[in-house]
């Protein structure tokens, strides 16, 4: 994990006494909600429809013991004892104090985080795959790359002030579990015919009200050019987006009027005065970035040996062999399982975590994975480096916390906005519906029987809930002050990213279980053999969906 | 007079502002982008730039400009960041004047960018903007202020 030296917790810590001294001529009158509104922003609070909210910065997803302690006290002490997790992997506090935000980003600084940029009309959190460093089919560690963008872009003088919000990935896997191809910058670690690594860009992808995939604008790119690259795309970006129409300003819409090779040239044009300059990556700082994300201790151990101890185990307690088979994966280090924990237990908002809950993950931590924990863009957690003999018991103390759904990757682990519970954006309440479908669908077999499937929920168009890219999407839409939601299938977030599409007229809430329920008997009907969801809707098409769910009652 | 910052204090303006619907160029007055190019002999004329007006035109002549004003309408239209950027990097060393309605808060935003002239809108933040400049002393990219990147210079 990244640990910072005199100078960045000197910049972040400048930072907090900046921030404070904004809140306070805002509290006397000397500046106007108006101007202290992207300040405000730009050190992630919001005010939202009951409280403000607080958006803390996870950078690419990576927390250690100490942050989730600080984040535990913080949350008893400032807000009402439980954090959110958020799409962009992020931590957000729901109840937190104007006057005291600045004493919050104080404690934060404390442990070396920060609030910066989690929101505003600039670069954002630079988020990755979850797996980072362990997974087994990864090229290369994503996360020292990371590390190196989030420098770049934090308090970058010349983008603070963007046409609207941008929003960088980066991926290092065959499998993107990133979703690149949704974001304003995609970047994607890839070999040359030579072997040799480097960087595929990505621009122009995102999702919200016209939602696009991304288009390739350098299909291999030196890694010390990474830096100088990025910044003239952000300097085209900067000149000439849309600042008429927030709705139009996104670099999509940039990349779509401009045509993907005119934007690439433009951008080659900008590179040419930064390429080869002082932004250039000096190979000691990319060895430097890659000296904090070195393997742990690892034992070595007998992967033959404990997995079959595992699988004796899983026999003998069916529910834990369950558990390790829905929401383990295989490691790249044998002995050795990544461990995903859900949060999304029936009854809880999706992604929340009490404070106890956050505590009791910084002992887990510190006693099964190495000290480290993983937030993801699903909405839950990861336990990264556990050994397989230690699952059981660990499996025994998240169980009796409520931390061990085993719905990893399955219906009920939704992806879900706040919606209208808490943001102020919202159309609709999203969480009532991810609450619903949860209880509607709480038969285990079932759900393992549908497979694979992704849910996502946003509660308005501008789709922090991911809708379009879920399997299954759903939008909540303001028709004359009533709340309805609309039904998209056949998105995906993979490296085949797909965009899905609108299934018809829209849904009141209380309809929604049973509109999934006839999705899904469509879905069993159709499917051959082992098919997932996705990929019956793919050979089928949207058709035979709209059939049944509009169907006439007879 | 009209105020700025410059040279680290606060001075009294030595040019006029630029007025739009002025017919033609007067001495001592800052051009907007359509009476400079008029001009034959640029020498010596200021010139001010507005949103989407980007700088390209001025490079040929940079050495004969003493002064390039660019306009912040409204704080929140980030583009004057990369006009200014731009100029110091095709080599402009006149006075690069931020002004309009611009934030204390952007202050060390604006000098990284090349900005060495600061003029508010709002005088009476003028004491605050200065106190500003010293928000941040330490930055992790490269920019005109300090070309040399952070992880260049880390020890």
């Amino acid at each position: 994990m990244y640990l910072y030296d005199e100078y960045d917790q000197r910049i972040v810590d400048q930072r907090v006494t900046q921030f404070r001294g904004q809140t306070e001529r805002f509290l006397a009158g000397q500046l106007t909600e108006a101007e202290f509104l992207p300040l405000r922003l730009q050190n992630g609070l919001y005010i939202q429809r009951l409280a403000p909210m607080l958006r803390i910065a996870v950078p690419y997803g990576l927390l250690d013991s100490g942050k989730l302690r600080k984040l535990a006290h913080i949350t008893r002490v400032y807000d009402k004892g439980y954090a959110h997790v958020s799409t962009r992997q992020n931590i957000q506090l729901n109840w937190p104090r104007l006057e005291e935000v600045p004493d919050i980003l104080a404690e934060l600084a404390s442990v070396q985080m920060h609030a910066i940029q989690t929101s505003g009309n600039c670069i954002r959190n630079t988020t990755t795959d979850q797996y980072a460093g362990v997974a087994t089919d990864e090229l290369e560690d994503p996360r020292p790359y990371c590390e190196i963008i989030r420098q770049w872009s934090t308090l970058h003088p010349e983008f603070a002030f963007l046409p609207r919000k941008f929003k960088i990935a980066v991926c290092g896997t065959s499998a993107d579990r990133a979703a690149i191809y949704a974001h304003d910058i995609g970047v994607e670690l890839v070999a040359d015919d030579g072997g040799r690594m480097g960087c595929k860009i990505l621009a122009g992808g995102g999702l919200g009200r016209t939602p696009v995939i991304g288009a390739v604008i350098c299909e291999w790119l030196d890694k010390k050019h990474l830096l100088t690259y990025l910044e003239a795309i952000l300097r085209v970006y900067n000149k000439n987006g849309r600042r008429d129409n927030k709705f139009k300003a996104r670099i999509k819409i940039l990349v779509k009027a401009m045509g993907v090779d005119a934007f690439r040239e433009a951008v080659e044009q900008e590179w040419e005065a930064l390429r080869d300059g002082p932004g250039t990556l000096t190979d000691a700082e990319i060895e430097r970035a890659k000296s904090f994300f070195t393997d742990p201790p690892y034992l070595v151990l007998d992967d033959d040996a404990v997995g079959a101890e595992l699988r004796a185990q899983g026999e003998a307690d069916p529910i834990f062999g369950n558990w390790v088979r829905r929401n383990t994966l295989a490691h790249r280090v044998p002995g050795y399982r990544i461990v995903n924990i859900s949060l999304k237990a029936t009854g809880f908002a999706p992604g929340d975590i009490t404070d106890t809950q956050l505590e009791l993950m910084a002992e887990l931590a510190d006693e099964y994975s190495f000290g480290e924990v993983r937030t993801t863009h699903q909405q839950n957690l990861v336990l990264a480096d556990v050994q397989a003999g230690k699952l059981y018991t660990l499996w025994q103390r998240l169980q009796a916390a409520g931390l061990a759904t085993p719905n990893h990757g399955y219906l009920t682990d939704i992806i879900c906005c706040p919606g209208g519970d808490y943001c102020s954006l919202a159309n609709a309440k999203s969480i009532p519906v991810a609450e619903a479908i949860q209880s509607r669908f709480d038969d285990l077999d079932y759900l393992y029987d549908l497979g694979p499937l992704e849910l996502n929920i946003s509660g308005c168009m501008n789709a922090c809930g991911h809708h379009h890219i879920g399997h299954i999407g759903i939008l909540g839409v303001d028709k004359k002050g009533q709340e309805f939601y609309q039904v998209c299938l056949g998105g995906s977030q993979a490296k085949d990213a797909s965009i899905g599409k609108i299934l018809g007229p829209s849904f009141s809430q209380e309809d929604m279980p049973e509109i999934i329920e006839r999705i899904l008997q469509t879905y069993l009907e159709l499917r051959e053999d082992e098919e997932i969801f996705l990929d019956t809707f793919r050979r089928v098409g949207i058709e035979p969906f709209k059939e049944r769910v509009y169907a006439k009652a007879d | 007079m009209p105020k700025l910052i410059k040279h680290g204090e606060i001075l009294e303006d030595d040019w006029l502002p630029a007025e739009p619907d002025a017919g033609s160029a007067s001495a001592g007055r800052i051009l907007t982008l359509e009476q400079w190019s008029e001009v034959a002999d640029k020498r010596g004329l200021a010139v001010q730039l507005e949103p989407g007006q980007a700088p390209s035109p001025l490079f040929d002549f940079l050495a004969d400009i003493p002064l390039v004003a660019i306009h912040f309408p409204l704080f929140t239209d980030g583009r004057g960041f990369s006009y200014g950027r731009e100029l110091r990097e095709h080599g402009f060393t006149g006075e690069l004047r931020a002004c309009g309605h611009i934030l204390p808060d952007q202050m060390t935003y604006l000098r990284r960018c090349g900005f060495d002239a600061f003029q508010l809108a709002d005088e009476s933040r003028l004491e605050t903007a200065l106190a500003s400049l010293a928000d941040f002393d330490e930055y992790y990219q490269a920019s005109i202020d300090q070309p040399l990147p952070l992880f260049r210079r880390r020890r």
